[in-house]
């Protein structure tokens, strides 16, 4: 099978205006993925099953990642000339930045008419709340059609295209999106008043104001 | 927040559904069967829209044993998401803990010792026998057999359960394998014990099928009914023996060959017509298939460490990067999906449940068949609703 | 002939029915409680703190309050309360002993990881699962107390494995 670096060479080619970029793998597994322009998203991926040497038919695995912003501190270094005709002086320069956060789909294709595989496509969105948007690829490979479902439910991103884009597995009713890092569980989802309660409140005596919480001091009927 | 689009009756557009409401078609009735029902495998909901007895649409619910395991996952460190993984598919939990195994061991580029892959096939195969004994009695089960297949196979199911108890310390939740080899060693009675359990399982499996096998009301039920073509199971991502049931060679023992599966001399039983007796033939065929893999691996199994020198199980800390570990559970292809961030748990834990995948075309295959076939094909796809929600 | 297989089948089933009255490989039922199956010995089914001596269990332990066995359990179901002061163990060295050590058994799932990380040999896996209480709450609240065990009662349940954790804390 090709290597990632040629199957990218090869969607460039195919498709100029599509970005494609390697993303490295530093682990030992060495598994490289191509991160894609979300707007040629379903070209690329019809493309990459339609492909006569790659035949990547079969999508196994279709995964959210929550990339919440993060403040990134960078070191800038510039030359100042001296101006009596030293050696020229070199003035550090620190930036805070923030890098924006994003939802990102990963793909892991296979194929079942060749054997071969894995080669892992990603998307990312805007950001993480109104352009949380990406196109769908259940009209390429139908296995994806309920883990783009999980993924809408557990993380907030909209599928275009998608035949039956609803919750899968909250209920309905449920607002928010739990896989997100700043998910914040509620106290309880049904409080009622329990025995349970006395047991806590009897547990919480126990502990010094200076000890860490144990396992009790997690929300009455919540696990921490 | 973005806008959530709610569906609550599963009312959104399926493949057919016949608009006609004229007095000579009646009205279509819409039932709801689950999540309390005995036949659905688990808390598993369907909404099915019928005309007569015969389905014209067909919803499946699911996400009431949602235990979010992945985020629990983000929260526990690589040790301790150990046990949970036994809980996923808790029939096969030998299978689930060598899937996270094998991908926490691609992400550290840790190596297994050689008793330790052996232990792991052994122990793989039997899950296999298991989980195919459970699937044919439960089968049988929905069919309406009230229970007398499901007692022949649950007393085979037993032994194993006793040898799995008598190794890891638990029937079901085994928490075996680990990062490196596996947890406890086998005592020669165990090896014993498992070598008779094998050789005796051939004349199980041969009663078992004078029983069903050419019962002419099992053929009636189940021949013809849920038929899957290949192209639709190839694009749906169905995997496992539901995949082999429709003609599609596809076995991950022999295409990834991962652990040490190429040393063993094993075929993979194929279906012609890909409807529910070709899967249930399948099954058995498979566990026919794996008693030959037992007894060589039993035969060939090496003494030596059972747990690599190297291996770290506590405070382990893997580098920045990620990896996706498949294997061929008895229920198809379970992988997990680990991206670290150098701590010590990981940033994103992610379960390939086959279940979960397997129903995608629950619909496609209920469709024009009667209530009682959407219970024999949802028995025949095989889930497990503990991986189907995590 | 149409119906053979029925016949064949049904064959068996009634093979299985005679077997049942003398074959015990037909009739695998156990009638618990008045009969018993024979737990294997490395069934494990909740933890219990190994204390050295019978005589004075909580003054023996040999749990130092480390904290690993908390940190690690996956359901956090141990709750560990490290004491102030130190006092004599079995070998009379000067321990630091846990003053509080609960253990919430309705939440214990029994994967066995607290056994394996413990540096001490302090907690072990009991094999007790008759331990039904009426009352849901305290009754499962098992503490200090309840889970010390003496070290013979550890010899009984794994008798090779228990001389050879004396042996190592001997040396």
């Amino acid at each position: 099978m090709e290597t990632p670096e040629q199957i990218r060479d090869r969607l460039r080619a195919r498709f100029p205006a599509a970005e494609v970029t390697l993303v490295p793998n530093p682990s030992p597994a060495a598994q490289h993925s191509l991160l894609v322009g979300a707007a040629h998203l379903a070209d690329v991926a019809a493309f990459l099953r339609d492909d006569e040497a790659l035949r990547l038919d079969y999508c196994s695995n279709v995964t959210g990642v929550d990339w919440p912003e993060k403040e990134v501190v960078e070191t800038v270094r510039t030359s100042v000339p001296d101006p009596a005709g030293g050696p020229a002086k070199v003035a550090e320069q620190k930036i805070k930045r923030v890098q924006p956060g994003c939802l990102e789909v990963v793909y892991h294709l296979y194929s079942m008419a060749r054997g071969h595989g894995p080669v892992i496509i990603r998307a990312r969105t805007g950001d993480r709340s109104d352009r949380a948007v990406l196109p769908s690829l259940t009209p390429v490979w139908r296995s994806c059609e309920f883990q783009e479902r999980e993924i809408f439910d557990l993380f907030g991103v909209r599928f275009e295209g998608h035949p039956d884009l609803r919750r899968i597995l909250m209920w309905d009713e449920f607002e928010d999106h739990p896989m997100r890092k700043d998910y914040v569980e509620p106290d309880d989802y049904e409080w009622e008043p329990t025995p349970h309660d006395a047991v806590l409140a009897k547990a919480a005596r126990h502990r010094t104001a200076a000890a860490a919480p144990g396992p009790a001091a997690a929300s009455p009927g919540g696990q921490p | 927040m973005i806008e959530v689009p709610t569906d609550p009756f599963g009312l959104a557009p399926g493949p057919r559904v016949r608009p006609v409401h004229d007095e000579f078609h009646g009205d279509l009735l819409e039932v709801s069967m689950g999540p309390h029902h005995p036949s659905t495998h688990g808390v598993f909901r369907m909404i099915v829209t019928l005309d007569g007895e015969t389905i014209v649409k067909l919803k499946p619910v699911f996400g009431y044993l949602h235990r979010n395991h992945e985020k629990l996952g983000e929260n526990a460190t690589y040790l301790a998401s150990m046990p949970y993984t036994d809980r996923l598919d808790y029939l096969c939990s030998m299978t689930n803990n060598w899937a996270y195994a094998l991908a926490v061991e691609k992400l550290t580029g840790q190596a297994v010792p050689e008793r330790a892959e052996y232990l792991r096939v052994i122990l793989a195969e039997l899950t296999r026998l298991l989980n195919h004994s459970c699937l044919a009695g439960f089968l049988l089960q929905d069919c309406g057999c009230s229970g007398t297949p499901l007692m022949y196979a649950f007393r085979e199911r037993e032994k194993i359960l006793d040898l799995f108890e008598a190794l890891s310390g638990s029937r079901m939740m085994c928490n075996y394998q680990r990062f490196g080899g596996c947890r406890v060693d086998p005592t020669p009675d165990w090896l014993e014990a498992a070598k008779r359990l094998v050789d005796g399982y051939g004349r199980f499996l041969d009663e078992f099928e004078e029983l069903l096998t050419g019962n002419e009301i099992l053929m009636a039920r189940t021949q013809g009914v849920g038929r899957m073509p290949a192209a639709l199971a190839i694009s749906a991502g169905i995997t496992g023996p539901m995949l082999r049931a429709a003609g599609v060679a596809y076995d991950l023992r022999k295409v990834d060959g991962y652990g040490i599966y190429p040393r063993f001399n094993f075929r993979v039983p194929l279906g012609a017509q890909g409807d529910t007796y070709d899967r249930y033939m399948i099954r058995i065929l498979e566990m026919r298939e794996s008693i030959p893999i037992l007894q060589q691996a039993l035969r060939e199994l090496p003494a030596g460490p059972i747990l690599d020198s190297k291996a770290k199980l506590r405070g382990l800390r893997p580098k920045a990067g990620e990896a996706y570990g498949r294997i061929e559970g008895p229920k198809g292809e379970i992988g997990f999906y680990l991206i670290s961030d150098g701590g010590p748990n990981p940033y994103r834990y992610r379960v390939r449940a086959p279940s979960f995948v397997n129903l995608t075309i629950l619909e496609d295959l209920c469709l024009g068949h009667t209530v009682a076939d959407a219970v024999i094909i949802l028995g025949s796809i095989d889930i497990v609703l503990g991986e189907v929600d995590r | 002939m149409l119906g053979s297989g029925i016949l064949q089948g049904l064959a068996v089933t009634a093979r299985n029915l005679t077997g049942s009255f003398h074959d015990p490989a037909r009739y695998t039922t156990t009638e618990y409680p008045e009969q018993r199956t024979v737990l294997p010995p490395n069934y494990r089914n909740f933890p219990f703190l190994v204390s050295e001596s019978a005589a004075d269990a909580m003054g023996t332990m040999r749990c130092v309050a480390c904290q690993i066995c908390e940190k690690e359990c996956p359901p956090q179901c141990i709750y560990i309360e490290k004491s102030k002061d130190k006092k004599p163990d079995a070998a009379g060295k000067m321990q630091i002993y846990p003053l509080i050590f609960d253990i919430d058994v309705s939440v214990c799932m029994s994967c066995q990881i607290c056994v394996e990380v413990c540096p001490f040999d302090a907690i072990k896996m009991d094999q007790e699962f008759e331990i039904a209480t009426a009352d849901r709450f305290q009754g499962l609240l098992f503490d200090r107390e309840k889970l010390a065990k003496p070290n013979s009662y550890f010899h009984q349940l794994h008798p090779a494995e228990a001389a050879e954790v004396d042996a190592r804390l001997a040396a």
